[in-house]
């Protein structure tokens, strides 16, 4: 940007104590012009109270159709090095965990070929290298792919997974997330890279009710991890909690939804009542010593979540109460596949899967992807007698 | 050629040792202190994860800083959480101390675990997106730092989670958070004809409209738009850069609480609009941070201990909470749209 360009506006966002944004784009914009430059047109909107990017074209790299997001400013003449300022996505590895080697490599390349921004991570989870011209895609992509680097998803295919932290840490995952979305995204490497499909589909793996991907609200197919047996409970350690001044009554007995656990005062014992158990990990959140998941694990899945745009938001719903989530995947594999047959066949442009079902009605898609009708999909039936008969239901 | 399809780094190499040797064989886990928790393996053996806010939108450089802490402290072993905050992984108590002095040396905030404040989610706004209404990091920056205090906390009733969207796309569940911010368009798009009849495909445009306001206009091989019924969600901006929605005068963000994805005892729940619009005002969004500060702190006064912001309210009734944020209630908080009949209150017992 012009040298005597002057950004009071978010030079006032580098004080306060939360990490400024604007100080890492002037970090960046020390060693590059296209860093230097969005500074400039990000101050310009701020003058402006508007955007100044365009609609981005389609660019890309050999072999893909996604990956990367085609940027231009509005504003060449001013803002040169932003004449082209596309983003390129890198495919996470499960649970966000890197070493520092990794991290630095990325970086390292990152500086030859882009503006030196990033953003760790986007919200599908991909890590955003955010600004580089057209030329530099490919040089760019053959050095992180040497590297071990592959793109993540965008358009309409399949976005890149993303899962928690899972059995890494958690003593509460039910199966393994980082396992389960390394395979699957090594699985579908071409629904991936390649979109061929009528909007995305994104797939989200949480070990738990807790959800801590949100995959009940951002995944068209969303795994939960579960339990088919009963929770398992620690007497002694509950007598520790009670005596450690936990209020275990009203902190974690008037809040069990359905009312499954009892709690002796005077014995200081707390039983539940498995067949009312919902297993929705409060207690277990609670008391983390003293109350653990069943034995018996695996997870649920649900799907037809997503954003706003356009029929509202969704989240999703019950599709397969429990499914066994062991490598490699077979079972969830198999279904996953039917599902997008089904959708790619019958899905409008830029339909998400939930729309879809919304549209066509749950029977019509449970027949032809072929699921069984079980009442965990709703939480009460119908209130209206429409119902469809098929021929083969009917008195000739 | 450079190799296609291989797909992400296996993220088995990235793990710390303690990770690798106690995988899925975790017995519990301690909140230590605010930003600071430690899980212990059925081994015995002790994880500390140590939890710092970061800004998301960061240069390599930052990178590469943290990259030396994690060096220095962590043997090199590091993640990041699905709201974007930094975890610093080690299994040795002793350099926990260090790295937090090491930590707010830098200036970065520890915090973020437990019932507390954490990470904005958000998305690129200003910075990079071509359909948003407002700013992203701006407003996530304004809204931090107000509420800081929070962040290095862990006594709140419950955790809080706050999340912006720059545009009703909503790139990230800001649609199911205790506080959502979303940028929104007032008035509806002006129609570029020129750029229409240069490349854009009438039949979708026309379709892509969830209210129908979108019509072909043969004679000026374009669309036309009603503008009585587009409720400038912006999506046929997404479709056609012909649409021209960005209206600097009217954009602006509005409001919505009460969202939570977990099942922990009440079911996911949708963020609701309580305050239809406040306007942009670079660089502090002064409005904004006063909105979201008024209706946390009246949660913090008020709620019961456990109660997430959706669960407070559904408990007091939506009435109550509009009369104790003294926030004023209009008819655009009610739904019009298609789902709006499940709103609607029909019973008669509610509070005054």
């Amino acid at each position: 940007m012009p040298e005597d360009r002057k950004t009071p506006q978010l030079d006032d966002l580098e004080k306060g104590p939360w990490p400024s944004f604007v100080t890492e784009m002037k970090r960046a914009a020390e060693k590059n012009p296209a860093a230097g430059d969005l500074l400039g047109l990000l101050e310009k909107s701020y003058e402006d109270n508007t955007g100044h990017w365009k609609h981005g074209g389609i660019v890309g790299v050999r072999g893909y159709g996604g990956g990367v997001i085609g940027r231009y400013t509005d504003m060449p003449e001013e803002f040169p090095h932003l004449k082209e300022f596309h983003t390129m996505r890198l495919n996470q590895p499960s649970g966000w965990f890197y070493t520092t080697d990794s991290l630095r490599e990325i970086c390292d390349i990152w500086e030859k070929h882009g503006s030196g921004l990033t953003n760790f991570h986007g919200s599908t989870g991909d890590i955003i290298l955010l600004g580089t011209k057209t030329a530099e895609l490919q040089p760019t992509f053959d050095e992180y792919s040497d590297a071990g680097y592959d793109l993540g998803g965008s358009g309409s295919d399949l976005r890149s997974p993303s899962c928690c932290v899972g059995p890494a840490r958690c003593e509460h995952a039910c199966y393994d997330t980082l396992d389960m979305c390394y395979d699957i995204t090594n699985e579908f490497q071409d629904e991936l890279h390649r979109p061929m499909w009528p909007y995305k589909f994104k797939i989200k793996m949480s070990g738990c009710a807790n959800d801590c991907v949100s995959a009940v609200a951002r995944a068209d197919c969303s795994v939960i991890g579960t339990w088919r047996d009963t929770i398992i409970i620690d007497q002694e350690q509950v007598k520790a909690y009670a005596e450690s001044g936990l209020d275990i009554q009203r902190e974690v007995c008037f809040k069990c939804p359905t009312q499954a656990l009892e709690y002796n005062a005077e014995t200081k014992e707390l039983t539940v009542i498995p067949e009312d158990c919902s297993r929705c990990m409060h207690c277990i959140n609670m008391m983390p010593k003293a109350i653990q998941t069943g034995k018996e694990k695996g997870a649920t899945i649900l799907l037809g979540g997503k954003s706003t745009i356009v029929k509202s938001a969704f989240l999703s719903w019950v599709i397969v109460p429990f499914m066994k989530m062991e490598p490699p995947y077979t079972e969830f594999k198999d279904l996953i596949n039917r599902i997008w047959d089904w959708w790619d066949e019958n899905g409008k442009t830029r339909e998400r899967l939930g729309e879809l079902i919304y549209r066509v009605g749950m029977g019509t898609f449970l027949r032809e992807v072929g699921l069984p009708p079980v009442p965990q999909m709703v939480f009460r039936p119908r209130a209206n007698p429409y119902v469809f008969w098929q021929e083969e239901e009917i008195n000739k | 050629m450079a190799k296609i399809d291989i797909g992400p780094p296996d993220y088995r190499k990235n793990l710390h040792p303690v990770i690798e040797e106690n995988y899925g064989q975790w017995k519990y886990h301690e909140k230590v202190k605010p930003g600071v928790l430690k899980h212990v393996a059925q081994s015995g053996a002790e994880l500390f994860s140590i939890r710092v806010g970061s800004p998301r939108l960061v240069s390599i450089d930052f990178i590469r800083d943290i990259c030396a802490l994690a060096d220095e402290y962590c043997q090199g072993y590091l993640r990041f959480t699905s709201r974007n905050n930094i975890e610093f992984l080690t299994g040795d108590a002793s350099q926990v101390e260090p790295l937090i002095e090491a930590l707010k040396a830098k200036g970065l905030p520890v915090g973020g675990t437990g019932r507390a404040l954490t990470n904005i989610v958000h998305t690129q706004g200003w910075v990079h997106c071509h359909t948003p209404a407002t700013d992203a990091s701006g407003i996530v920056k304004a809204v931090m730092d107000d509420l800081y205090e929070y962040f290095g906390r862990d006594d709140l009733p419950a955790k809080l989670k706050i999340s912006l969207a720059c545009c009703l796309n909503m790139c990230g569940a800001v649609h199911c958070s205790d506080v959502a911010i979303v940028g929104v368009h007032r008035t509806a798009p002006v129609v570029n004809h020129e750029i229409i009849q240069k490349g854009t495909e009438i039949p979708s445009l026309v379709a892509s409209c969830p209210t129908g306001a979108i019509r072909p206009d043969p004679k000026n091989k374009s669309v036309a738009v009603k503008e009585e019924k587009c409720m400038y969600c912006g999506n046929c901006y997404t479709m056609s850069p012909g649409m021209q929605i960005m209206d600097p005068k009217n954009d602006g963000v509005a409001i919505m609480v009460g969202g939570k994805v977990s099942n922990a005892r009440s079911a996911p729940s949708f963020s609701r609009l309580v305050i239809p619009f406040l306007p942009n005002n670079p660089p502090r969004w002064p409005e904004v941070t006063e909105a979201v500060r008024n209706i946390v702190e009246t949660w913090l006064k008020h709620a019961r201990s456990g109660e997430r912001m959706g669960e407070w309210i559904e408990r007091i009734g939506w009435e109550r909470f509009f009369t104790l944020t003294n926030i004023p209630f209009s008819e655009k908080c009610i739904d019009d749209y298609i789902f709006s009949r499940e709103t609607f209150r029909t019973t008669a017992a509610f509070k005054y």
